[in-house]
């Protein structure tokens, strides 16, 4: 048993391949059987991907979901930044270029209407829950833009470190809420086209929602809203420490 | 070969992730401004190339479809390293912000799309 262990531990990315694997099948399976085949087991899958994500962290302490227990360490390789950008570059196979130069413009008004708007919601709750002062504000309102462009700008103004961890907090609540409702609301707000999925990788910015979400609703979504949400997390690190932040140190 | 396949979208992610980081420089932040979405245009030029000259082969868009069908399992694997924990547990403020913002988005969106859309101009 020991030296399974250790070969696994040696072998940690190849273990994670074994492990997706099977999450896969157990997604479509309850799929099929329980949910009729009305929510796609790779919704469900990446669900369960979530559930174990908490599950490891209650077992290991640590902040890396299941990835924190050393067994399945390879799951955090393959499920980092490094294959989660490859992966994604290579949807592009199926994309079309001229489609994506036509809604160009449109990606752009939704990106900079994405981050105003999650901004300023941003702060009006942090406002209500009694923050006062411009830097916690705009670290707050810049974590509900990605858990990203929280920190950064936490930095870049002088956030404390509880306001710099809380903001990481609502950036990854945000990942999963997108990942979540996305498939649930795709239908209701019309997200069926190359242009709306554009849009909305504009609009809700996280990389890793946008795309797990698409992923579950239609995947031949994913490289349009894959291409504008890219660009999100840049220029929010760009507005939120900036001209926010100058703006509610004004109001403040 | 399969390997072309692979290489050219290893040196578009390559290129394209140069180039956001680049752009971030140029921008004074420490951050990727559309690494992946540079990338990825760079990926569709290299790959309409390849057709006109005649060079790109079945086995080649192979070697970059394998990736592109991983992307799911690789969402799977994020999700579950994601820090779920401290997420659900850092108190009220972290969900309602975090929950609150997306849901209005999903509010505005259709009118955004209405109001933006190409397609409604002509």
């Amino acid at each position: 048993m020991d030296n399974l262990i250790g070969l696994i531990e040696k072998n940690g990315l190849i273990f994670g391949f074994l492990c997706v694997g099977i999450i896969f099948l157990i997604g479509e399976l309850l799929s099929k059987t329980i949910f009729r085949s009305k929510i796609p087991g790779s919704a469900i899958a990446i669900f369960l991907g979530l559930l174990l994500g908490y599950l490891g962290g209650l077992w290991s302490d640590g902040e890396k979901g299941i990835a924190g227990i050393s067994l399945f360490a390879g799951i955090g390789l393959l499920g980092g930044s490094m294959f989660r950008d490859f992966t994604i570059v290579a949807t592009a196979l199926g994309a079309n270029l001229e489609l994506i130069r036509k809604a160009g413009w449109l990606g752009l008004i939704s990106l900079l209407v994405g981050i105003v708007l999650f901004f300023i919601i941003g702060v009006l709750l942090a406002f209500a829950w009694g923050f006062r002062d411009a830097a916690s504000l705009c670290t707050i309102g810049a974590g509900a833009c990605t858990y990203i462009v929280g920190p950064i700008t936490g930095a870049a103004v002088g956030a404390s470190s509880e306001v710099i961890a809380l903001s990481i907090a609502i950036g990854v609540v945000k990942t999963i809420a997108v990942t979540i409702f996305t498939p649930i609301a795709a239908k209701r707000i019309g997200l069926k086209s190359p242009e709306s999925a554009m849009a909305f990788g504009g609009m809700m910015g996280t990389s890793s929602g946008v795309a797990a979400g698409l992923a579950a609703t239609d995947p031949s979504l994913v490289p349009y809203g894959a291409v504008t949400a890219t660009f999100y997390t840049g220029v929010g690190c760009l507005l939120c420490p900036s001209l926010f932040y100058l703006i509610l140190n004004f109001v403040f | 070969m399969t390997i072309y396949g692979v290489a050219l979208l290893a040196i578009s992610f390559l290129l394209g992730q140069w180039m956001g980081s680049l752009l971030g420089d140029w921008l004074g932040i420490q951050a990727n401004v559309g690494g992946v979405g540079f990338a990825m245009i760079f990926l569709m030029l290299g790959k309409e190339w390849l057709v006109q000259k005649k060079q790109m082969t079945s086995e080649m868009t192979g070697g970059i479809a394998f990736w592109s069908k991983m992307y799911i399992p690789v969402v799977i694997a994020m999700a579950a390293s994601l820090n779920v924990k401290s997420a659900v547990s850092s108190g009220s403020l972290a969900l309602v912000a975090g929950i609150i913002p997306v849901l209005a988005s999903f509010l505005a969106f259709p009118w955004i799309m209405k109001k933006f859309n190409p397609k409604h101009h002509g």
